[in-house]
């Protein structure tokens, strides 16, 4: 019990050495130490990469949906803390309504810390707003969209010569909004996330979250919850992707307790208790934004930008790209599962939107 | 996008925004590394190099364990190669380390063919990963890469001058496979020889069209230290795993009788030199090169050898689907022939097995009707035996029928006389 404890290689595996403190300067070796001298460097891998990622920059494209007036473009902007949403301006009642959704992607540059972001925001209008919103007038323009990106990603990916980075216009995450009826999911709602949400991950959040009370909200919250669960809508994120243990305790907690966000947006800011802050006034007070107590728009906020982003992108590219690649692939002839692309034949692109996997 | 690509795209109509607050993507390239942390990182290193140069001596004091495997001989009869996997831990970084050297090489009389397995050890790697890429099913994100990143070439310390076969592998791998050339053993050669012997090593090099590895010199804050280091190249470096106290230290070194050579220090060697730009500065960009510039090319040299184009000779994109069309129609084709010359066979079989069959029914005909035959013979011949029979019993009979008349008269006759006889008896 008094000797000292000699640190033995036969206690581990032989080629594992016993990881190792990084040093303040690793480029000498000062210490006296001689654990020290054994240093070899390898950790500094993660300086490596992280530099050629902040190098190369990132890509992020988004996508809202929900019905006219739900404060969608407020909400990126609050999100994104910049005008990268133009308000739809209201539409003169001469001017007539859209037949079907309309698509449209802008692309801004940002920049933070030295990172370099090229967010597209693509917003929806039009939708819902139909009289009648069966398929084609609602979410088969929005599911094309999706198809048409993952397919412009493949035919790049299987050209001979490719580009050193090819363009990701794919959809990465896609907010879908719903009304604060405070009763439960409107039809329409189920139909689309239904379809959609096996093609592109879907984060469904509760617009103008401010027309509610405490109550009311949780309640409204559990029965979304509740019908979600009950039309099989596997919404982001997908209880199937959780990789391990720790992301499933986590994810958990978010999936059962916080999601649907019940979120609020604003661009104006307001003075609050000598600070500034965004908000929305009315005549009985002013609404924070940012306000955990108020509503949940920061969690949304470090969910989507602060803690997933990158697993959005990957469950993007891993699965829902994959699974669009491998159906398309396997169209014409039904080839059994690991056969290989030459030799077989790229089926031409499908009139109709691919259907979507049962 | 590099700045330039940004440029354009803000050109093409995409803004600058600027941020009125803190939103929090900064942390984008701590998400993405963080994922490479869990998933582990793979590192493939190949070395090459005659039999003795201490290759394996050299692995272990970059990596500082000791790795298995007894020594090779000299007695090898073609080139192989030996390849081992570690799997390495430093703080929370997990690295899945391959290390493949060869064996015997340089050590044939016909030295023709020996960088042959060594190429065809890279291609294989590459077709694994293109085979999995190409798949309909396909798990790329959880794919151990086998692929090589980074080639360590042992040179011997002749003080001359690169061996021929040293020129000739070089000049094969280059386009393959990053080449790093290191001087091995060099404790062998003096300092001015070693300098003499590095210049006409890298003019060799040029000289011959050999591209080695150049350290990346785009990023400001490493192409200072990346630039001086290729100025530095062939590394001439020494392994040991021995340690020796040096002072109040416990240093790798090597004793000789005439002084004790330290391996990490920089004046007697440039193990350190190599040890930071392989694993603390490069690590990620010779993985970076590997996918996307030996690997690209060797994708595009074998989908092009399989008859894929892009564009066809009017330089107008071929469309994907009409160079698939026609590739499938080669092959169901390909197929038609195929089973038409099967049906062919079938049939062709089919009669000789027929004809074999009625010569079979002939002769069994033919036998039939031998027996037949025979067994009417036979049959002719018992039926007269058994004529001649009947008419020597009909014979017989009459014989006895008269002989019996006969004696039946003789006795009536000779009867009485008895009767006559018994009556005189009286």
């Amino acid at each position: 019990a008094g000797l000292p404890e000699t640190r033995t290689d036969t206690a581990m595996s032989e080629l594992v050495p016993e990881p190792r403190p990084k040093p303040a300067v690793p480029m000498k070796p000062v210490s006296i130490n001689s654990n020290l001298l054994g240093y070899i460097g390898i950790d500094t891998i993660i300086e490596q990469m992280r530099k050629k990622t902040m190098k190369t920059g990132f890509d992020f494209n988004i996508m809202v949906v929900g019905q006219s007036g739900l404060g969608k473009s407020t909400l990126v902007n609050t999100l994104f803390k910049s005008q990268v949403s133009r308000k739809a301006t209201s539409w003169n009642r001469e001017e007539k309504i859209p037949k079907t959704v309309e698509i449209k992607a802008i692309g801004h540059v940002i920049e933070e810390g030295g990172v370099k972001m090229k967010l597209t925001v693509i917003d929806t209008p039009g939708f819902g707003d139909q009289i009648n919103n069966e398929n084609c007038h609602s979410w088969e323009p929005i599911e094309k969209y999706i198809n048409e990106q993952y397919e412009k990603f493949l035919k790049e990916e299987v050209n001979i010569a490719r580009k050193k980075r090819i363009p990701d216009t794919r959809v990465h995450c896609c907010l879908y909004f719903i009304s604060p009826t405070g009763h439960s999911l409107r039809p329409l709602d189920v139909e689309f996330m239904k379809h959609l949400s096996k093609v592109v991950n879907i984060i469904p959040v509760i617009a103008k979250a401010d027309t509610m009370t405490l109550e009311e909200k949780s309640e409204f919250k559990q029965r979304v919850r509740k019908e979600l669960e009950v039309n099989g809508i596997e919404f982001y994120p997908q209880k199937e992707f959780d990789e391990d243990l720790e992301d499933k305790t986590e994810n958990d907690k978010i999936r059962q307790e916080s999601m649907p966000f019940a979120v609020v947006g604003s661009d104006k800011e307001y003075q609050v208790n000598g600070k500034r802050v965004l908000g929305r006034k009315t005549p009985w007070g002013i609404i924070e934004v940012e306000n955990l107590n108020h509503c949940e728009f920061a969690l949304l906020r470090d969910f989507v930008i602060r803690t997933h982003l990158q697993d959005l992108k990957e469950v993007t590219h891993n699965i829902h790209y994959e699974t669009y690649r491998a159906k398309r692939l396997n169209d014409n002839g039904g080839l059994p599962p690991g056969e290989g692309l030459l030799g077989t034949v790229l089926p031409p692109v499908p009139a109709t939107p691919c259907p979507t996997a049962e | 996008m590099a700045a330039t690509d940004i440029a354009r795209q803000v050109g093409e109509g995409c803004r600058t925004l600027s941020l009125a607050g803190h939103v929090g993507f900064d942390s984008l390239p701590d998400q993405l590394v963080n994922k490479s942390i869990s998933q582990g990182f793979c590192f493939n290193i190949l070395c090459v190099g005659e039999t003795g140069l201490g290759k394996s001596t050299l692995m272990d004091t970059l990596f500082n364990t000791k790795f298995e495997g007894e020594p090779a001989t000299h007695t090898q009869p073609g080139v192989q190669l030996r390849s081992t996997r570690y799997d390495l831990q430093e703080s929370n970084v997990r690295l899945k380390l391959t290390i493949v050297s060869t064996v015997g090489f340089g050590d044939q009389i016909n030295k023709e063919d020996s960088y042959k397995p060594i190429v065809e050890f890279i291609d294989a790697q590459f077709e694994a990963y293109l085979q999995e890429e190409l798949k309909i099913r396909r798990v790329l994100h959880t794919y151990h890469d086998s692929r090589i990143h980074a080639c360590l070439y042992f040179i011997a310390p002749t003080g001359h001058s690169l061996k021929s076969l040293d020129l000739v592998t070089m000049k094969k791998l280059d386009s393959k496979v990053n080449i790093i050339p290191i001087i091995a053993k060099s404790d062998a050669i003096s300092k001015s020889e070693l300098t003499k012997f590095k210049i006409k090593i890298t003019s060799e090099l040029v000289s011959n069209g050999v591209q080695i590895y150049q350290f990346p010199t785009d990023d400001e804050s490493v192409a200072e230290i990346n630039g001086t280091m290729n100025g530095h190249l062939p590394f001439a470096v020494i392994g040991s795993t021995e340690e020796l106290k040096i002072g109040n230290k416990m240093m790798k070194a090597r004793q000789y009788p005439w002084g004790t050579v330290q391996v990490e220090n920089e004046a007697h060697c440039d193990f350190v030199k190599l040890r930071e730009m392989l694993i603390r500065v490069n690590m990620e960009d010779l993985r970076e090169q590997t996918h996307t510039r030996h690997y690209e090319l060797y994708r595009r040299c074998k989908l092009e050898e399989m008859g894929f184009k892009d564009t066809d000779p009017d330089s107008k994109p071929f469309s994907l689907q009409e160079t698939y069309e026609a590739k499938r129609n080669e092959f169901l084709g390909e197929l038609q022939k195929k089973e038409e010359e099967m049906r062919q066979m079938f049939v062709q079989r089919v009669k000789e097995k027929e004809a074999e069959l009625k010569e079979a029914e002939k002769e069994l005909h033919e036998k039939f009707d031998r027996l037949k035959k025979l067994h009417q013979d036979e049959k002719k011949k018992l039926e007269d035996k058994k004529k001649s029979l009947d008419d020597e019993v009909n014979a017989f009979k009459q014989r006895k029928a008269a002989a019996e008349l006969l004696q039946s008269q003789g006795s009536q006759a000779g009867g009485s006389q008895t009767l006559k006889r018994d009556k005189e008896k009286k």
